[in-house]
């Protein structure tokens, strides 16, 4: 206890009130760190601030780190400013909840300060983290601030990632994002925050910096398609998630392997590190023959596949020489004589030294072997193309003239011999027998495919977030089924209790039937004289011009050209007697249905019907009750007959999957109709103007697709919604239910005549 | 009608055209039997050049009309004017080759209403004549008459396609863009550049065709690859003259730009 250490700086370690005994042992070594690192001025700083920290009652570790990282921190930020905010937010921190967040929250600082690199951007980072702290810092009862952050202390931990793969302000979205969203919900906070639920992974995603692949898809598509006329699947890996072992690029059967995300390199755009990942792959498949690979050791094995890397390469800028910058500025430049045989495997450098080599003639090396042997590379290749084959015994006797006995030592080097964008090579070898190597686990144990009864598999949907006026990516799964068959004599019931207004209606069909008429101009032959034009042949000749001879005109009706999709909404609230009434809505609903399905089919447009609800965004269902190509027959009735209310009202996902089939269809106009008696709504959604939102940017969907809606609401207190959503004039309100079903078949005529 | 100059429609000097195959035997052959003729491939592949070419190695005029969606029978056959002294008779191009004996040139034939170019029907099969019914004279063509159609199947729609009775008048020739050697010597040869160069449009040239059904309509035609190479020759640095010829008329899609500045840049090095 009494034991103390003498210091070489006592007037330092008075200045520092801090009485850990741990901190003393490494005192004198902080302090020359910090002598040669801060001014006098941030000497003081420096000792206050960590006298602070010590105070703050939670042990001797904070101090410890703080005496240790904040010179170097300084040192990186250029601003001893840092000292003290650090030791004023590990005060603050130390007198809320979060007061266990602090040692890992420390620990974060330097990596973060790594990559920030300047005191505004570290300000910015600190500012994100706890305006994160603050919303999710949540109060009991009125209580000021009683529960500490659930999402924090996670966050913390995966804080030196995200910023490898996120800028500042992705990071921000990704956070808010987060925030917004589990709020109240403190598991999946963490969830979100750890990176392990699905759209933190898919928001993060979004946020990467770097040319994302999904974005340049088609791109890299026609790439390949018009420079090396292959058609090639891809499929993206991530590169965010193995940290240990870095995935390659490769190809095999099932397609080609690239990275998700490229960030712009040495000033190549990352569209344009695509495009060489692929043009080498490319040119494997070109040019490279399988060889047996059983007789090769290892080493053997790297080296035919370098000099073969090497081969395509020289022939693929044989066909296009422009992309020689390319593969130079990406291939890594090994410094002669870095790599100490003595204390190092130097296989892997002196490989990438001859590739180097091979690439660029500007390389300098003066190692005789390796010059030898590009020599002879280049010999082998001035004929033509040579081939895998000769390749192989030329890397043989490489290795064979430059084995060393240090290879084999377990230290190898591999700075600056890595080439990003070559793939691993693994469809160059076959293997006789059976390898006893320890194989690439990929037998990943396959999650049995959950079916789904009835219907098609599941579709993601987008939602609309207004707050950040931002998708949610894949927020709402929509299933969509056939709707279960009553009975279809119903629907011809209601046909017959309603004949009279069948009959009425018939008659306007008829009149509507024959369509408008539409003038031919300027026929040479046609059915009557155009004036107009006549009279202007008549100047034109008295003026000594040619007249035009198509004087006349023709008519013609115009067909009509229409589809139509009427989507239902079947939430709950359709079964209510709306008052002054008899029948339900949703009966209401099924004989409007009825009217304007027989009407319709009576005109000829292509309709169809279908019905949707929704029970939280996991679970949207759409209904098929009439297909475009179907008539209206029995088994359509048959599903009309039984269609029930329940759940709730999510319109969005509804929507753009209705939008999918009208895009699908051939038609002069697309009409979607929405029948509806309330406004879009979700038991897991308290913001009834977030799903008001998505729905009208659903609608902007449509008709940015030519695709015009119109609601036909059963709301009485619709008008307090309904413009926002569909416009000024892309909506009824009907008061009177009871007349829907005369009202529905009209406004259907009115709109399309 | 009487007094119509021959000469004018006469091919004076050699048009430059380089055979892929066996075309020009065939359409002497062709000629020879006053068959006619239909030319397909896709555009600025030289098909009018074969065409020109023909017409002055056989040593006929040429009357070539260019078709489009407005034309008329009369304006093919001819119509009646009126003057001050009532009406007079004009022929139209297509008679005036049955007169004078010329090689007629339907260039895009496709692109015409079908009812056009039904008038075309009596001069293609045995009775070589075209009558003019609202005139009531009945045309046998000269015996040195012949009619050729240029068709491109690639990028009409369906409903411009011609008919089987019209297409069945024809013999075929089918034209593509000619292979790399070829072109490359076109290229050289119409721009006065040299072959390296020449070479290198007809890769970028490759490479575009290989979009061709992908997000392009028609591939970079030979004719363009000509623009392109009178454009480096005169002195224009070749990626900006290939930008401004190959690139940017065929489409306006950002992803195939930026695939084919792309390819010309690796090319070009």
């Amino acid at each position: 206890m009494t034991t103390k250490v003498t210091t070489e700086y006592p007037h330092h370690r008075k200045q520092l009130k801090c009485s850990f005994e741990q901190i003393e042992d490494c005192f004198d070594d902080y302090m020359k760190d910090a002598l040669r690192n801060l001014s006098n001025e941030g000497i003081e700083k420096y000792l206050s601030g960590a006298s602070l920290v010590c105070m703050i009652g939670r042990g001797w570790e904070p101090v410890s780190i703080y005496l240790e990282e904040m010179p170097q921190m300084v040192h990186r930020l250029g601003d001893e400013a840092i000292l003290e905010i650090i030791s004023k937010k590990v005060w603050d921190m130390s007198r809320s909840p979060n007061g266990k967040a602090i040692p890992p929250f420390m620990q974060c600082l330097p990596e973060a300060s790594r990559r920030l690199g300047t005191l505004e951007q570290m300000q910015h980072f600190l500012d994100i983290l706890f305006d994160m702290v603050e919303q999710t810092t949540t109060s009991v009862h009125g209580h000021h601030k009683t529960h500490s952050s659930q999402g924090f202390l996670v966050l913390l931990e995966q804080i030196p990632f995200l910023l490898s793969q996120l800028s500042l302000e992705g990071l921000k979205n990704w956070i808010e994002y987060g925030v917004r969203n589990y709020n109240n919900h403190p598991e999946r906070q963490k969830d979100y925050f750890s990176l392990q639920s699905a759209d933190s992974k898919a928001m993060l995603q979004r946020e990467r910096h770097g040319t994302l692949y999904m974005d340049s898809e088609r791109k890299l598509d026609m790439y390949m398609r018009s420079m090396w006329q292959q058609e090639e699947y891809f499929v993206p890996y991530s590169l965010g998630f193995d940290e240990l072992r870095k995935p390659q690029p490769y190809y095999d059967e099932l397609g080609m392997r690239v990275p998700d995300v490229y960030d712009d390199l040495n000033g190549v755009s990352g569209i344009n590190r695509y495009r060489i990942t692929l043009a080498h792959m490319a040119a494997h498949k070109l040019w490279t023959q399988r060889q047996v690979a059983d007789n090769l050791s290892p080493f053997q094995r790297i080296a035919v596949e370098t000099f073969e890397d090497s081969r395509v390469e020289q022939l693929i800028l044989r066909k296009y020489p422009g992309l020689r910058k390319y593969f130079c500025a990406l291939h890594p430049a090994p410094v002669e004589g870095d790599c100490d045989n003595e204390k190092e495997s130097c296989v892997r450098h002196r490989l990438a030294m001859i590739s180097r080599a091979i690439l660029d003639k500007n390389h300098g090396y003066q190692n005789p072997v390796i010059l030898e042997y590009v020599e002879k590379f280049h010999a082998a290749l001035a004929e033509g193309e040579s081939s895998t084959k000769e390749m192989l015994n030329l890397a043989i006797s490489f290795t064979a003239r430059t084995r060393l006995q240090s290879d084999l030592l377990p230290t190898v080097r591999f700075e600056n011999t890595e080439v990003a964008y070559r793939d691993d090579n693994r469809h160059m070898w076959v293997f006789i027998e059976e390898n006893d190597e320890a194989e690439d686990d990929t037998s990943q144990p396959q999650s049995k495919e959950t079916v789904e009864p009835d219907g098609l598999p599941p579709r993601h949907y987008h939602e609309w977030d207004y707050h950040t006026t931002s998708f949610k990516p894949d927020w709402v799964t929509l299933y969509e089924s056939l709707y279960a068959p009553g009975k279809a004599s119903d629907i011809d019931k209601i046909l017959e209790k309603h004949s009279a207004l069948a009959n009425y209606l018939k008659r306007i069909l008829d009149l509507l039937k024959p369509q408008h008429y539409v003038r031919i101009r300027y026929q040479e032959e046609g059915s009557e004289l155009d004036l107009d034009v006549a009279i202007r042949s008549i100047i034109d000749f008295k003026s000594g011009a040619q007249p035009d001879p198509r004087i006349n005109m023709s008519h013609k009706h115009d067909g009509r050209d229409i589809a139509v999709l009427l989507l239902m909404d079947l939430s709950a609230s359709l079964d209510e007697i709306p008052d002054g009434c008899s029948q339900s809505i949703l009966e209401l609903s099924r004989e409007a249905v009825t009217l304007l399905g027989w009407s319709i089919e009576q005109l000829g447009d292509k309709f169809a019907i279908a019905g949707f609800h929704s029970d939280t965004r996991h679970n949207v269902r759409y209904h098929h009750i009439k297909g475009f190509s179907e008539h209206w027959d029995d088994s359509v009735k048959a599903r009309l007959a039984n269609i029930e209310a329940g759940f709730s009202t999510r319109m969005g996902a509804a929507v753009r999957h209705a939008s999918h089939y009208l895009e699908g269809q051939k038609a002069d106009k697309k009409l979607l109709l929405i029948l509806t008696d309330g406004e879009p709504a979700d038991i897991d959604v308290t913001d009834d103007k977030l799903l008001i939102e998505d729905t009208h940017k659903s609608i902007e969907e449509l008709s940015s697709k030519g695709i015009y809606t119109h609601c036909i609401s059963l709301d009485k207190k619709a008008d307090d919604y309904i413009e926002d959503i569909f416009g000024a004039n892309g909506y009824t309100v009907i008061d009177n239910v009871d007349k829907l079903p005369e009202k529905l078949p009209k406004l259907f005529m009115s709109l399309t005549a | 009608m009487t007094d119509i100059d021959i000469e004018q429609y006469k091919i004076t000097e050699e048009p430059y055209y380089e055979a892929m195959g066996n075309e020009v035997a065939l359409y002497e052959a062709a000629y020879e039997a006053r068959m006619p003729v239909m030319v397909k491939g896709p555009t600025g592949c030289g098909k009018s050049r074969f065409i020109e070419h023909m017409a002055h190695k056989l040593d006929k005029p040429l009357i070539t009309v260019a078709c489009n969606e407005d034309m008329t029978a009369s304006d093919l056959v001819g119509r009646y004017l009126l003057d001050a002294n009532g009406t007079r008779w004009l022929d139209g191009p297509l008679t005036t080759a049955a007169r004078i004996g010329a090689i007629c040139y339907l260039d895009e034939i496709v692109e015409a209403r079908q009812d056009t170019t039904v008038v075309i029907h009596p001069l293609t099969d045995h009775r070589r004549t075209l009558p003019l019914d609202k005139k009531g004279e009945l045309i046998e063509a000269h015996p040195d008459f012949q009619l050729v159609i240029s068709y491109n199947p690639g990028y009409q729609s369906l409903m411009k396609d011609l008919k089987q009775s019209t297409k069945q008048r024809f013999t075929g020739l089918d034209f593509d863009y000619p292979d790399s050697k070829v072109e490359t010597a076109i290229v050289a040869k119409e721009a006065g550049i040299d072959e390296d160069t020449a070479a290198k449009l007809v890769k970028i040239a490759h490479a575009a065709r290989n979009l061709k059904g992908h997000g392009l309509d028609e591939g970079i035609s030979t004719r363009l690859l000509v623009y392109a190479a009178t454009l480096i020759n005169k002195g224009i640095d070749a990626k900006e003259a290939c930008e401004m010829a190959l690139v940017t008329p065929i489409t306006d899609d950002k992803d195939i730009r930026d695939t084919l500045v792309h390819s010309i840049d690796s090319i070009f090095a």
